[in-house]
């Protein structure tokens, strides 16, 4: 079996402070991590081969620091892994993201299982790992929190789904994408072995022209939507604190509260 | 290498550093009083233009029309259901495109798939669908992405609507991803507020960023449909209309359109609660602050008196509290209630990510310096162990009227 994980770089939101004056964040000095999701999605891999056995590789599409992500998870028992890194991606959307990603697992070739986490931390969109599943014609599915079985004579997977209300079980026929939720696992520490290993390991960086996309299907030019504005939305008007004796303070937060309440 | 579209115009810089500030990937430093992109870290997300007074950034972007989006017409729903019942979103979404139709001169279409779902359908009607395009088929009756993309996929490619919308759930996001690839259309996830630009022709989408912190307004200039989901709780539903009709669509679908890759094989309901996190008009979440598990049951009595759901923080889910269904917060869900009260929660950022859109806050906490308070509308400092049990009795007295939220 032949596995892709799928991770982004994002900036360490535990280290974000909110600046308390101007309600705004802190960004300087903050570190980069590998998406908190995308973790989960690294150590599931590795569990599948340790289960079942497989060949597992690493890819991210990011700028050059993107490589120290990818470092990571070979300490942490990843087979290879593959960086994708070009200027021409910058500014991709969502679609265009999966296009690249998805044409980098082509490229890759043979593989049976594609593993993403459920969202980045920075984006919250959720929608790269179905795109990536849509450009390939995979079938997928979101927000596993389990892996129960696996039927190598199939090729298929049986597995759960944790949806709002509870959770189902689905059967596929791989290849096939998952995206995985935090109650899947308990992503491991690298080992010393392991930082040892990596630190040698060559890691591939291919640009557009190696995966055979064109330069219009990628970057600003690819992607449907555009940012027109960010802006910071207007803090949260100050609250009302009560302190002092509970039945007081009880009292005047229902009184408050009634307004809210039919 | 192709040159990435940003650049500093360098006279009309004046090195204020403002740009620095407002770039929210570390991109921007200062040289010699002038700003300086590093364009291996800048995503072009536009936040430092913006920002600048001066006019001093400049994005190029490539202005390329694919598609002849004149052709395009309607706002679509894609209605969806939960514990085979129509799902509030879908009903919050049809009244959110009664708004945007009515823009743009055009008209609601709900999209319904599903297998003997025929009773529902009158419901949306009286609350704002003008037309409903139905796909009735035994293999429609159980959500599985892949045969519900390419039957919508079908429909949006024979009646080209110009909008899509979708609620921000396990099911909508999964699924619209899907079509958004296969027609190549424009997607935004997770929007919070959706207004019509009526000059352009265009739907302005926003949408929270970084957790909140920033947002977002996005367009799709070139491409048609325009699609996005939409978390719960933007819109109020419509007014119930039982004197409002509509014309029904029903839509044959040939069945290469299904997958067979994909098998569902049972659903299982969470019985412990009773009210979806998501959905919930109120939600009580509890955290560390209650020290064990046992006093869970307090929030639960809580909750209880207002018909609330009861969320939890990463603290007291990782240790095994709480179930993880429950975890509010940047590694479990993100919810809008209209109220949201935090039990012993600090407020920790990961946390507030999931829960700070919520219109009320309230938060119970025994430390005044608590973050939970900088975003609380009304906060109780004490001890939550004396707190909690006389708001649970004050509460359920006055609920004995009705728990409804307005």
């Amino acid at each position: 079996m032949k596995i892709v994980v799928c991770l982004k770089q994002v900036p360490d939101t535990t280290d974000v402070k909110i600046n308390p004056e101007t309600n705004t964040l802190i960004r300087e000095g903050v570190a980069s991590i590998i998406n908190p999701f995308d973790m989960y999605a690294i150590e599931e891999a590795i569990l599948l081969k340790e289960r079942f056995g497989a060949h597992t590789v690493a890819l991210t599409m990011g700028p050059p620091q993107a490589e120290t992500a990818l470092r990571e998870t070979l300490a942490l028992g990843i087979d290879e892994a593959v960086h994708l890194c070009d200027r021409a991606f910058a500014g991709s959307d969502t679609w265009a993201t999966s296009l690249v990603l998805a044409k980098a697992i082509e490229k890759i070739g043979e593989v049976d299982l594609v593993i993403c986490g459920k969202q980045a931390s920075d984006g919250d969109t959720a929608q790269v790992g179905p795109g990536i599943a849509a450009h390939l014609n995979l079938p997928q599915a979101t927000y596993v929190r389990k892996v129960d079985e696996f039927d190598p004579e199939h090729n298929k997977i049986r597995l759960e789904r944790l949806l709002e209300e509870g959770s189902e079980i689905l059967e596929i026929q791989m290849p096939a994408l998952i995206t995985v939720v935090k109650e899947i696992n308990d992503p491991r520490l690298p080992s010393l072995r392991g930082k040892m290993k990596a630190k040698g390991q060559t890691i591939p960086v291919w640009g557009y022209r190696d995966i055979g996309v064109e330069e219009r299907q990628i970057g600003l030019q690819g992607s449907p939507t555009q940012v027109v504005k960010i802006f910071t939305p207007p803090p949260r008007e100050k609250g009302m604190v009560f302190e002092g004796e509970p039945e007081e303070c009880v009292e005047q937060l229902v009184g408050e509260l009634k307004k809210h309440l039919l | 290498m192709s040159e990435k579209g940003i650049k500093v115009i360098n006279e009309k810089c004046v090195g204020c550093g403002v740009c620095v500030k407002a770039c929210p990937f570390g991109a921007i430093t200062l040289a010699n009083k002038i700003a300086v992109i590093d364009l291996n870290t800048c995503t072009l997300c536009g936040a430092c233009r913006e920002a600048c007074s001066f006019d001093a950034i400049e994005i190029f972007k490539p202005q390329i029309v694919r598609t002849d989006v004149s052709g395009y017409q309607g706002v679509w729903v894609f209605i969806e259901e939960e514990s085979e019942k129509i799902a509030g979103v879908s009903f919050e979404l049809l009244n959110k495109a009664r708004q945007l139709a009515s823009d743009l001169d055009t008209e609601v279409v709900g999209v319904y798939l599903g297998h003997t779902l025929k009773d529902k359908i009158p419901e949306l009607f009286y609350k704002g669908a003008d037309k409903v395009i139905f796909v009735d088929h035994p293999k429609l009756g159980h959500y599985i992405a892949e045969n519900y993309a390419n039957v919508i996929s079908h429909l949006i490619q024979k009646y080209k609507p110009e909008i899509v919308l979708a609620g921000a759930t396990t099911t909508g996001r999964s699924l619209v991803s899907r079509i958004a690839i296969r027609i190549y259309a424009g997607l935004t996830a997770d929007c919070t507020g959706l207004d019509i630009d009526k000059d352009k022709h265009l739907l302005i989408q926003t949408r929270p960023a970084f957790g909140g912190n920033i947002m977002a307004q996005i367009i799709t200039p070139n491409h048609r449909p325009q699609m996005a989901t939409v978390r719960h709780k933007v819109m109020p539903e419509c007014e119930l209309d039982t004197n409002r009709t509509g014309k029904l669509i029903q839509e044959k679908v040939e069945e290469d359109l299904f997958d067979s890759r994909i098998r569902f094989i049972d659903f299982l309901k969470e019985e412990a609660y009773k009210v979806n996190l998501a959905e919930a008009d109120i939600i009580v979440s509890g955290g560390r602050g209650l020290q064990k598990p046992e006093n869970f049951e307090m929030i639960k009595a809580l909750a209880d008196s207002l018909g609330a759901a009861i969320g939890a923080s990463r603290a007291a889910v990782d240790a095994g509290w709480m179930p993880y269904s429950h975890q509010v917060g940047q590694t479990g869900r993100t919810v809008s209630p209209k109220i949201y009260i935090a039990c012993g929660i600090s407020g920790q950022i990961q946390h507030l990510v999931g829960m700070q859109s919520a219109k009320v806050i309230v938060a119970i906490n025994k430390d005044p310096q608590a973050p939970i308070f900088k975003v609380a509308n009304y906060g109780i400092v004490g001890d939550i162990f004396k707190v909690i049990p006389l708001l649970t009795k004050a509460l359920s007295n006055q609920a004995k009227t009705s728990t409804q939220c307005i």
